[in-house]
């Protein structure tokens, strides 16, 4: 187990640093600070003093180090865009894109597991074709159209949901942000919390099922029935155990790629999330917001991962046992 | 059906129902297993045995499927039940060894989870009694301290100690019937032989009935008392194993013989049958065995030969009829 969380760190630590050499590179390189600093009005030599003092004008090297030892501070400079330091801006907002992607992964995980399962255990079902025909086109449409559709369905023509926004909010003691603890903010986070899944759910169905199809056809099932074990059993230890693990894999994957495109459904429905932020910084050319952005979702990926190669561990006995060694 | 008889298999038959049509992959099968009797049987890759096998607790794949026939065990016709009574059969009184002991246990299993979830779905015991069964049936197959083997996972274990496991876990109900299907083909020679050492000491001891089906008629002689020989989906010969080790009626079964290496001849190829068995959708009409027969006659490729008595064993074969006639 130590071995395993000192090889984690190690490979956290080599993600953190491509991420930060990305971002020094949009910090410093995209467009000229001084000339965000600096009015038409300041001289050549001016410009030039500023730039000394700043530091703009060291080695590249040296640049990147002063920048790591700012990040590894929390300081990874101000939003232009709000007056305050980056960092604490997209804090600020975290909890909104945290929110909508666990209620994205909640839809998908309550009910891909039980579409795939039957999709596998009935593969000639009517129910299955409905089930893996709807998915196909799931998996076709792109989010924000799913999104739009929602919207005029269920907000325009029914006008059962809101639209937009994430509706009444509660700050929770430690500055945390809920919408999910008033009715108004449960109904502001069906159509997007929908809408997000929409683009992971299809696909792991698809997932569930091909791989427990696959494990259903194993040697150690047609045991698993030759020992006169129960179905529910054979379906929902032996084969399901099974088929677990690639779906933890992908699954990791998955997540981290629901969290880029909250950029997509957030920006739809106008959630005061991270996403929604970050279009706004690349449309402003707000460096620092971006820097902090990357930052924090990088972060997000790293425990993600790690979280879900545990999760692996636990599961999967070989990798439990080569990490206690 | 003496009162000895524990299984009787009657005309068998095993349909695939594939795209192109229907096939018989089991052609009439007939043969009984008395209690405590080993039975063998022998054929090629594709014969029907290890299907013939299968379809005893009516666990073929699909599209195959048991089209006729009957299968009757302690008195009832295992063909007919309904899957939950076939359920409580399976693996309680008669229960399956198969192939590949790497393949057969679960790999995110205990060792423990595997043995007591079988004892529970037959018996209605505490986790501690079904337990106490497991430990038994462990020492029984010398795996040595089953306690602590439990709690481990088949890749903690060598694929001779996983067979051990496997046949650990068809002893939990002290079956009549054990179902080995070529239990010792994907391990060493040495492993080979121990695995067979220990089915047959614990079918003597416990007086339990086996149907070993195997390619190699060294492990079958070793083992059996009885044997069948299997081709294209019907019994050939059908004996005392003895009998058929040494005195093979049917010219299929002297050509497996004769196939196989001796010790005498240090030198020269090995004996072969000319041909290759046809597959399923290719029978000949006739005796399936004629195009590749040394003592064709000319009857054999318009009828099939019957299972008729030829001293201590029944052969289906017309040249070995009509010998017997002259």
């Amino acid at each position: 187990m130590f071995a395993f969380f000192i090889r984690r760190a190690g490979q956290a630590a080599l993600v953190m640093v491509v991420i930060s050499l990305v971002c020094f590179a949009v910090q410093h390189k995209i467009g000229d600070p001084i000339r965000d600093l600096a009015g038409e009005s300041v001289s050549e030599a001016e410009r030039q003093l500023l730039r000394e003092k700043l530091g703009l004008s060291d080695p590249l090297p040296k640049q990147y180090i002063r920048f790591v030892t700012n990040a590894a501070r929390g300081d990874l400079g101000i939003s232009y865009m709000f007056g305050k330091p980056a960092l604490d801006v997209i804090l600020q907002k975290f909890p909104a894109t945290a929110e909508l992607v666990f209620c994205a992964v909640i839809w998908v995980l309550v009910l891909s597991l039980p579409m795939g399962i039957y999709a596998a255990i009935r593969p000639k079902s009517v129910l299955t074709r409905i089930i893996m025909g709807v998915s196909i086109v799931g998996v076709s449409i792109p989010v924000f159209l799913i999104a739009i559709i929602l919207i005029w369905i269920f907000s325009v023509y029914l006008g059962w949901l809101p639209s937009f926004g994430r509706g009444d909010t509660i700050v929770l003691p430690g500055g945390w942000t809920t919408g999910l603890a008033t009715w108004d903010g449960i109904r502001h986070m069906v159509l997007p919390s929908i809408s997000l899944a929409s683009l992971t759910l299809p696909l792991f169905v698809r997932l569930i099922r091909s791989e427990m199809m696959e494990v259903l056809q194993s040697e150690f099932v047609k045991f698993a029935y030759a020992k006169g074990l129960p179905l529910w059993r054979i379906y929902l230890v032996h084969a399901f155990k099974n088929t677990l693990l690639p779906v933890i894999t992908v699954g990791g994957v998955r997540i981290g790629t629901m969290l880029a495109f909250t950029i997509l459904t957030e920006t739809v429905f106008q959630w005061q999330g991270m996403g929604f932020i970050f279009l706004q910084a690349v449309e402003r050319a707000d460096t620092s917001l971006l820097v902090a952005y990357l930052v924090v979702v990088g972060l997000i990926f790293v425990g993600v991962n790690t979280v879900v190669d545990l999760v692996y561990g636990l599961v999967n006995p070989m990798v439990r046992v080569t990490g206690r060694k | 059906m003496t009162p000895e008889t524990l299984l009787q298999v009657k005309d068998l038959e095993v349909t695939f129902a594939l795209r192109s049509g229907k096939y018989q992959a089991v052609k009439g099968v007939t043969f009984d297993v008395a209690k405590g009797e080993r039975l063998g049987l022998v054929g090629e890759s594709g014969a029907g045995k290890s299907i013939t096998g299968f379809s005893i607790i009516n666990l073929i794949s699909q599209p195959g499927y048991i089209s006729g026939g009957q299968v009757l065990f302690e008195g009832r016709d295992l063909s007919k039940l309904s899957p939950e009574e076939m359920r409580s059969i399976r693996g309680d009184r008669v229960a399956m060894i198969f192939q590949d002991p790497m393949m057969t246990l679960n790999p995110v299993l205990t060792i423990g989870q595997q043995m007591l979830e079988t004892v529970r779905a037959h018996r209605n015991v505490s986790g501690d009694e079904a337990r106490a069964i497991a430990m038994d049936k462990l020492a029984k197959v010398h795996i040595s301290s089953p306690e602590r083997r439990l709690k481990q996972y088949p890749h903690e274990f060598s694929g001779g100690m996983r067979q051990r496991i496997v046949i650990a876990i068809s002893l939990l109900s002290d079956p009549a019937l054990i179902i080995a299907d070529e239990p010792s083909t994907a391990l060493d020679v040495t492993i080979q032989a121990e695995i067979m050492e220990l089915l047959l000491e614990l079918c003597e001891s416990d007086r339990m009935g086996l149907i070993l089906i195997s390619h190699d008629l060294g492990v079958v002689s070793q083992v059996t008392q009885r044997m069948a020989i299997m081709y294209a989906g019907y019994i050939v010969e059908v004996g005392p194993t003895a009998e058929i080790i040494t005195n093979p009626s049917h010219p299929y079964t002297q050509g497996l013989l004769a196939a196989l290496p001796g010790l005498q001849k240090r030198r020269g190829r090995l004996n072969q049958i000319p041909g290759v068995m046809p597959g399923l959708t290719s029978i000949p009409p006739g005796c399936p065995f004629h195009p590749r027969c040394q003592s064709v006659m000319p009857v054999c490729s318009e009828k099939i030969p019957a299972l008729c008595d030829h001293g201590a064993v029944r052969v289906a074969c017309h040249a070995v009829t009509q010998e017997a006639r002259s």
